[in-house]
């Protein structure tokens, strides 16, 4: 990609597909979309082969499949939003999940007031982006454990609040949410396609997929912008890029916001998903799991983000199913998937920080960016010899 | 004035069981710069330990020694195998290692001891001491709990201050590099110093549990309270680490005494939040925090 | 850990011959760079070796690759009968090599006091190993080489002035029993006069206790003066041995590598 594509992408991201753009900007949209490995061309081609796969998911997999589908869409929200803050800006999260109960209560709460469910959500969303805008001011000054210890409180403080105004939002039942049920269009139009009555489970998925599917365009528009590279920046190098006169604290307030937003957004569809919004579905468990997906599926990388969530969706029966075969009771057998996650993420880790110098450079920067003369951020080859010296060091 | 002075005392013993979690944070952060995550889940996993051995006909005082020492054990298995290999690396590898730790031990723990509440016994009365006709909010087993955390302390400091493993030790946690030059296995000490935190993350998680009910999540919010405690102490500083978990226990006593115990956790996040941003490096730490 | 019984027997010479240092074609890299390439150093007991060279000759890296901080990729390092190469740099440390790094040799965080001590858990250890005392440096007689800091032994050391820091890593290094001393720029950063000194004190010390010493400086000129034999690295190759005399004579030598 170049510089001057790259310069051009910047108003895109971050605003919905124009909707009525003047000719002369309509057909320059076009034309970069037609042309062969532009950014914004393969993301929207992915987007409607993403679009086609599901679709034919949902007509032919079982009514378990289809609501597991849904469950791995607002995973795939929430990590996508998540790995841009981890594994493009370098900050961790353990509070995702208190923002996805935002984004989850107020869709609850707006739902009865005959709001339509899309307004609802994106409220939800608007709500965690502003809870974002204040934790993320917060984060802007902290690293590494200092930030994933507060946002570990803010996991477990924030359910709290439900407890505290049970009136309104429920205490420990929570509040349970109507779905929608498909409107006649959408009946009809799934009727005139494929010959059936759509089920709700499947209006729900499709909600879930749409979702998921605009998200992830939006960020992986978000990622090859300048943004994008604004923000790797960052997380390679605080002083280089200070340096070069970015403003590093509002940069991880936006990338905490962005983030924020998609965890109300995923927040939304789990409610609806669920079908009930209660403290207990937004436990610390529920912010870990997003972090082993994120960490699973490869941090920065939103396919990485869909990957990882589908480990986190698909393991447990999986498991599950193994664990009662093997004689192991059903609430035994349930507990096998946590403990496969939390092995396998110390796996990752010990193996990427040993070899895997690409998931190294990725994540870190951090803390091992001590120096060296003139550093910028193309530094693999000083960093490499760095910590292979570091590692003979240590030796015994 | 009842209810201050009932709320103060009963703060002080949940503080007690604060700063002992603090401290088993700050000792490993000042030894290899990792915050344990994993600590409560190590905690409660002896716990358990010590559940099973009473279940088992053993006495109160031989199911705490077997807790605390398979902390010991826990704690240096968990330093040589999978955050020695990750010590080096970037920032947050730790971060997530010792939380995938802690996700896979819960787990391991709903597996081999079930998931439904259990009680766990104590060693002392849990009624109030009476003073004169006034039925006061501390109990025996509250006096325990700060008798065992205060005697812990003083064995930690007299072990850090008075003996050549001491100071090995802390040798070891400061300079690394200079301590091997001089001939002290510096990776011995490192796992030394995790089993020796866990042992004080052991205790915590069996004097919190002591006549209460204990799941595999029972730990979890101890975990943010010992680490905002950590915090405001400033991660570095033992004797920060035990301050501020009594300021931690009395300040959560209070707002659930007077707001409500459903804002025990908010007020944790709010006081984290107002010190990382007031004092970042704690009230006694010298903690860089990132410039921004 | 004060032992008056042993200060009667520091000024007695060791009878047994102290294990030779054999330092022979040393080949070390960071990452891609090749820091040394075949170096191999004149050492003798009771005699000082000086490494010059400009910065980043290497002169560093040859001494944290004696004691084992960088494992070479080639060539030999070996005290009397023990292959050292390779080893950790505790074992190096055990086995007699005492390493006084750069500038940050001083563990600020301990006082004084506990430097030293630190330094006579490992001397105690060596002695005991070796069935005896050898020199029996206590840690009384290192602050009365050293009075500066003799007062300040329960400060924290971070206290300490430069100079004062030199003495203290310079007397902790004595605790420890060595056979051989590496030291790495003593003479940074401090006064000529507390130079004259500490190397005053290194020449005795070499003498009297028939240690290995090898001195890495930059500054050549005061190096020379104090030292048998010079050895001048570039790019990571000796480009010139010989004594001590004779290289500070060379003065087309001189001004191409020491700049004196």
């Amino acid at each position: 990609m170049t510089d001057t594509e790259a310069a051009a992408d910047v108003p895109t991201p971050g605003r919905p597909q124009p909707s009525g753009p003047p000719a002369s900007r309509w057909s320059a949209l076009v034309a970069r979309v037609r042309r062969p490995g532009t950014p914004l061309g393969r993301h929207l081609r992915g987007l409607v082969i993403g679009a086609v796969i599901v679709i034919a998911l949902l007509e032919l997999v079982s009514p378990f499949r289809v609501s597991q589908i849904t469950t791995l869409s607002y995973y795939v929200v929430a990590c996508a939003g998540l790995t841009l803050l981890t594994g493009i800006n370098g900050q961790i999260s353990l509070g995702h999940g208190a923002l996805m109960a935002v984004g989850g209560y107020t869709t609850a709460l707006l739902l009865p007031a005959g709001l339509p469910f899309l307004v609802a959500i994106l409220t939800g969303a608007v709500a965690a982006g502003i809870v974002g805008i204040i934790v993320g001011a917060a984060a802007a000054k902290l690293h590494g454990p200092y930030l994933a210890g507060a946002t570990l409180a803010l996991a477990v403080g924030l359910p709290g609040l439900a407890l505290a105004f049970a009136d309104t939002l429920g205490g420990e039942q929570g509040l349970t949410v109507d779905v929608p049920r498909p409107p006649a269009w959408f009946a009809d139009a799934h009727f005139f396609l494929f010959g059936s009555d759509p089920s709700t489970t499947q209006y729900l998925a499709y909600i879930g997929a749409l979702v998921a599917g605009l998200v992830l365009f939006l960020l992986a528009n978000l990622h090859t912008s300048r943004y994008g590279r604004v923000w790797r920046a960052v997380r390679d190098d605080e002083v280089a890029a200070e340096l070069a006169g970015l403003r590093l604290g509002r940069l991880r307030v936006l990338a905490f916001v962005v983030s924020a937003v998609c965890a109300g957004l995923a927040g939304g569809v789990l409610a609806l998903a669920t079908r009930l919004v209660a403290p207990s579905g937004f436990t610390i468990v529920l912010s870990l799991s997003l972090i082993a997906a994120v960490v699973i599926g490869g941090l920065g990388s939103l396919t990485g983000a869909v990957l990882g969530s589908a480990v986190i969706v698909f393991l447990p029966p999986l498991v599950t199913g193994l664990g009662a075969r093997a004689g192991l009771s059903d609430v035994q057998a349930a507990e096998l998937a946590p403990l496969t996650y939390g092995l396998v993420l110390v796996l990752v880790m010990i193996f990427a920080a040993d070899g895997a110098a690409g998931l190294v450079r990725r994540l870190g920067g951090r803390l091992r960016r001590r120096q060296g003369p003139g550093t910028g951020p193309p530094r693999s080859g000083h960093d490499a010899a760095q910590e292979s010296d570091d590692a003979a060091r240590r030796t015994s | 004035m009842q209810q201050f002075l009932d709320l103060t005392l009963s703060g002080l013993s949940q503080g007690a069981i604060y700063a002992a979690f603090a401290l088993a944070l700050v000792l490993i952060w000042r030894s290899t710069r990792v915050v344990n995550f994993a600590q409560g889940a190590m905690g409660m996993f002896t716990t358990y330990l010590a559940l099973l051995a009473v279940d088992a006909g053993w006495s109160y005082w031989a199911a705490l020694l077997l807790a605390l020492g398979s902390g010991l054990l826990l704690g240096a298995f968990i330093e040589r195998v999978v955050i020695r290999p990750v010590e080096n690396g970037p920032e947050l590898n730790p971060v997530i290692v010792t939380l995938g730790v802690f996700i896979a031990l819960q787990a391991l723990a709903s597996l081999l001891f079930g998931a439904q509440y259990r009680s766990f016994p104590a060693p002392f009365g849990l009624t109030g001491l009476q003073a004169g006709s006034v039925n006061l909010a501390i109990t025996p087993y509250g006096l325990f709990t700060i008798g065992a955390v205060l005697v812990t302390m003083i064995a930690l400091v007299a072990l850090f201050r008075f003996t050549d493993l001491g100071l090995r030790l802390r040798a070891s946690a400061f300079n690394g590099e200079v301590s091997r030059l001089l001939g002290v296995p510096v990776g011995r000490m490192l796992t030394l110093g995790w089993a020796l935190a866990a042992v004080v993350g052991s205790l915590s998680g069996l004097l919190i549990a002591g006549g209460e009910l204990v799941w595999p999540a029972y730990m979890d919010p101890l975990i943010v309270y010992g680490f905002v405690a950590a915090v405001l102490g400033g991660l570095d500083s033992p004797a920060g680490a035990v301050i501020g978990g009594v300021a931690i226990g009395l300040a959560l006593s209070y707002v659930s005494g007077y707001a409500g115990s459903e804002f025990a956790g908010l007020a944790a996040l709010l006081i984290l939040v107002a010190v990382l941003l007031v004092r970042p490096a704690g009230l006694f730490g010298r903690a860089t925090v990132r410039k921004v | 850990m004060t032992a008056p019984e042993r200060r009667s027997e520091r000024p007695a010479p060791r009878s047994t011959a102290p294990p030779a240092l054999v330092v022979e074609g040393l080949t070390a890299t960071y990452g891609p760079v090749t820091a040394l390439r075949e170096v191999s150093i004149p050492t003798e007991p009771g005699r000082v070796t000086a490494v010059l060279g400009a910065n980043g000759a290497g002169k560093t890296t040859l001494l944290r690759t004696i004691s084992g901080l960088v494992r070479p990729q080639a060539g030999q390092v070996r005290l009397g009968e023990r292959d050292l190469t390779g080893a950790a740099p505790e074992t190096v440390a055990g086995a007699g090599v005492a390493h006084v790094p750069e500038g940050r040799g001083v563990i600020t965080e301990l006082t004084v006091e506990e430097n030293l001590r630190l330094g006579s858990l490992l001397g105690r250890r060596r002695a005991s190993g070796r069935g005896g005392p050898a020199r029996g440096w206590s840690l009384d007689d290192v602050l009365e080489l050293f009075p500066a800091i003799a007062e300040r032994r329960r400060r924290p050391a971070d206290t300490l002035s430069g100079g004062e820091r030199q003495m203290l890593v310079i007397g902790r290094a004595l605790l420890t029993e060595p056979d051989v001393l590496l030291l790495d720029e003593p003479s940074l950063g401090l006064a000529p006069r507390v130079v004259t000194q500490i190397f005053a004190v290194l020449r005795d010390l070499t003498e009297q206790h028939a240690l290995t010493v090898v001195l890495v400086e930059q500054n050549a000129r005061s190096a020379l003066e104090v030292a048998d034999t010079g050895v001048v690295l570039a790019l990571g190759r000796v480009v010139a041995v010989s004594e001590a005399a004779e290289l500070a004579a060379d003065q087309a030598l001189r001004h191409a590598y020491l700049g004196f």
